[in-house]
């Protein structure tokens, strides 16, 4: 769930999910070409005039589909619906046909163009708990899956169900106005479950059917009352 | 041909298979070492990944899915020429099917390179393939590229089968005129080819059966091909048009590439007797239809992007006729659906310079709808904030020469190694030799 009305644009959530998902560094002239990583981005829409700026920010990440059109075209099942309703990316199966970046409508597929550089001492920041991927094959936003299974793994040890709030993705964990939240829509009475019936809820690109698991929260914006 | 006997008819198409001259060699030379920059700028991509590319993010397909469908669409009139028309007893194929078929094989095999080059991680291509993986996972059934997988591999098995059943009574004639190991070769070709009337009776139905496999091929491979674009969600892809327009232009694009080699095959091997101007004016003819088969669809999409009131549709088409890619998209309209037009004029479809010209621009007007439709429809999908611009690098266009020049090596080698026209069916046309003709001689 994402509350557009809280997003201030700040990008901590960009600079996290790198930091947490090894996202490789792909310097200014990758990027000024559109080959950046970042598994999520803050999509920055100017609406207003010069005299009167209105500006809208919209963290972009892998909606994570229940009818996701990225799964279907994978000749090789790299990308498919795991049994938690997560829209996994096997790196070791993906053949980088591509296919899965082109039908995806929000465009948050990330490609490794080349095996990314770590010289020393980037090397010391890698996340251990993370694959570092190799050229040739797709990546995206997993939700910090990592977290999620490290969460079960300590409920699991402690021998009682996953508690509301205990799995934090790093972009959530570092939105400074808590505009992203995490948390199980099965669970009724789950944070994100009572958010995400707020009337301002909205999916992206909802007319595609592609059953995106983000909710996202309009915002309001001053201005002349319509009608 | 009623004045050209059995024998002539021997020696003239066997005349393109002497010993090459230094005009040959030198063609093949430069051939070969464009082949060999092609598959250098792909060892350098498989070494680098495929960063050296002007791919980008969202536009992560562009030249070599151009090729794959260019390739592909080239194969199809082969398939037309000598299938189709072989069951419906269209006689004028007889001379020029030969050819006509091996552009099918030989496109086949420029085709059937893409799926692999174009691959992230192009050593693990096998993944690809319908066998069971890693304890039991198989490929996804559901997705179009293994149906294009499936598709592709059966065109070329029944191409190449049927490439090589032809030729049996003809290798049987190339093997009586050898000697030495070339003869062994030929007669392993002509597989104990003795023209008995038995072996006719077994080789008619062979080629009858081969013929008809072929035929649903030239409709169903096309579309299949179309459907990893029709299956998707991008604006610009996903129509059901696509099937039929792929499968129409597919033909109009290999006729005009057999009509450009044809022309001077028939120049340099002096073939004039047997390919004549007729047949070239009737692949005109159907280059017509065609042309406005794919006209019609350029029309269509236009008229539903419009009429479909559906935002981003329209915005795909208006960037597709003003963007970045308007260049390529006019050469698309006028190429392919407008300069076909004037074969309806006889002085220009008898004339082999016209011909010839406008093969030509049909050739690069279908190369340009390819790109025109796989590059535009991604670089302004949906979300505005993640268009982009893909711009070719040295080694899409190396990779891309180093196809075509592929493609004409085989043929190249098809010309001195294989009879160019059909012996046997040539004959056939004839009337056959008697006693008073065979005195004349």
């Amino acid at each position: 769930m994402i509350d557009l009305n809280a997003c201030v644009g700040c990008s901590a959530c960009v600079v996290a999910c790198s930091a947490e998902n090894n996202i490789p560094i792909m310097g200014k002239e990758e990027v000024a070409y559109g080959r950046e990583m970042s598994w999520i981005r803050i999509q920055r829409y100017d609406e207003g005039t010069d005299e009167r700026p209105d500006h809208h920010f919209i963290p972009m990440l892998c909606q994570n589909c229940d009818n996701a059109p990225c799964e279907p075209v994978c000749p090789v099942y790299a990308t498919y619906h795991n049994p938690e309703g997560l829209n996994a990316q096997v790196y070791n199966r993906c053949v980088g046909t591509r296919y899965c970046s082109n039908n995806c409508p929000y465009k948050v597929r990330r490609f490794n163009w080349h095996t990314a550089q770590w010289p020393e001492p980037l090397n010391l920041q890698l996340n251990p708990n993370v694959t570092v991927r190799e050229m040739g094959v797709m990546e995206k936003c997993t939700f910090c899956v990592q977290r999620i299974r490290g969460a079960e793994l300590a409920a699991k040890e402690e021998n009682r169900d996953l508690r509301d709030g205990e799995i934090v993705p790093a972009c959530s964990q570092t939105c400074p106005t808590r505009a992203i939240v995490f948390g199980d829509l099965h669970d009724p009475e789950s944070e994100v479950a009572k958010l995400a019936k707020n009337p301002r809820g909205y999916h992206v690109l909802e007319h595609l059917n592609t059953q995106p698991a983000i909710t996202y929260l309009k915002k309001i914006k001053a201005g002349p009352v319509e009608g | 041909m009623a004045q050209l006997t059995y024998h002539q008819v021997d020696s003239d198409i066997l005349r393109a298979m002497q010993a090459p001259g230094w005009r040959y060699y030198t063609l093949l030379s430069i051939d070969l070492i464009v082949v060999a920059w092609g598959i250098f700028a792909w060892r350098y991509t498989v070494q680098h990944g495929l960063g050296v590319w002007g791919l980008t993010h969202p536009v992560m397909w562009a030249m070599d899915i151009t090729n794959f469908v260019f390739w592909v669409g080239i194969a199809h009139s082969g398939t037309l020429i000598s299938a189709i028309l072989y069951l419906f007893r269209v006689r004028w194929r007889a001379s020029i099917y030969r050819t006509a078929e091996a552009v099918t094989v030989f496109a086949l095999f420029t085709a059937g390179l893409f799926p692999i080059i174009h691959l992230g991680r192009p050593w693990v291509f096998h993944w690809l393939l319908p066998y069971s993986q890693f304890g039991g996972l198989w490929v996804n059934f559901r997705s179009p590229l293994v149906w294009d997988v499936f598709a592709v591999m059966t065109y070329m098995i029944i191409s190449v089968l049927f490439f090589f059943t032809g030729l049996v009574p003809d290798m049987a004639v190339v093997r009586n005129r050898t000697s030495g190991w070339r003869q062994k070769i030929y007669a392993f070709m002509a597989q104990g080819w003795q023209g008995t009337d038995r072996q006719w009776r077994h080789y008619k139905a062979a080629y009858v059966f081969l013929a008809a496999l072929a035929t649903p091929l030239v409709i169903s491979v096309h579309s299949v091909v179309s459907w990893d674009f029709a299956q998707s969600v991008v604006a610009g892809w996903h129509s059901t048009i696509f099937a039929p327009y792929f499968v129409a232009g597919a033909i109009h694009s290999g006729l005009a590439m057999v009509i450009t080699l044809l022309i001077p095959l028939r120049r340099i091997f002096r073939l004039d007797a047997y390919i004549t101007q007729q047949h070239l004016e009737n692949l005109a003819k159907l280059i017509i239809l065609t042309g406005l088969i794919v006209g019609y669809a350029y029309a269509v999409e236009t008229y539903i992007a419009w009429y479909s009131n559906n935002v981003p549709e329209w915005q795909r088409f208006t960037y597709q006729v003003t963007g970045e890619y308007a260049i390529p998209f006019w050469i698309m309209i006028l190429f392919n659906s407008l300069v076909p037009l004037l074969f309806f004029v006889k002085r220009i479809r008898t004339s082999t310079p016209w011909l010839f010209a406008i093969a030509i621009l049909i050739n690069i007007g279908m190369w340009m709808e390819r790109f025109v439709i796989i590059v535009t429809g991604l670089a302004h999908e949906y979300d505005p904030y993640s268009w982009g611009v893909f711009i070719p690098t040295w080694v899409d266009i190396s990779i891309t020469l180093g196809a075509f020049a592929w493609f004409f090596l085989w043929f190249l080698l098809f010309i001195k190694f294989l009879p160019v026209i059909s012996i046997v069916e040539v004959k056939e046309e004839l009337p056959p030799p008697t006693r008073s003709q065979n005195g004349e001689e």
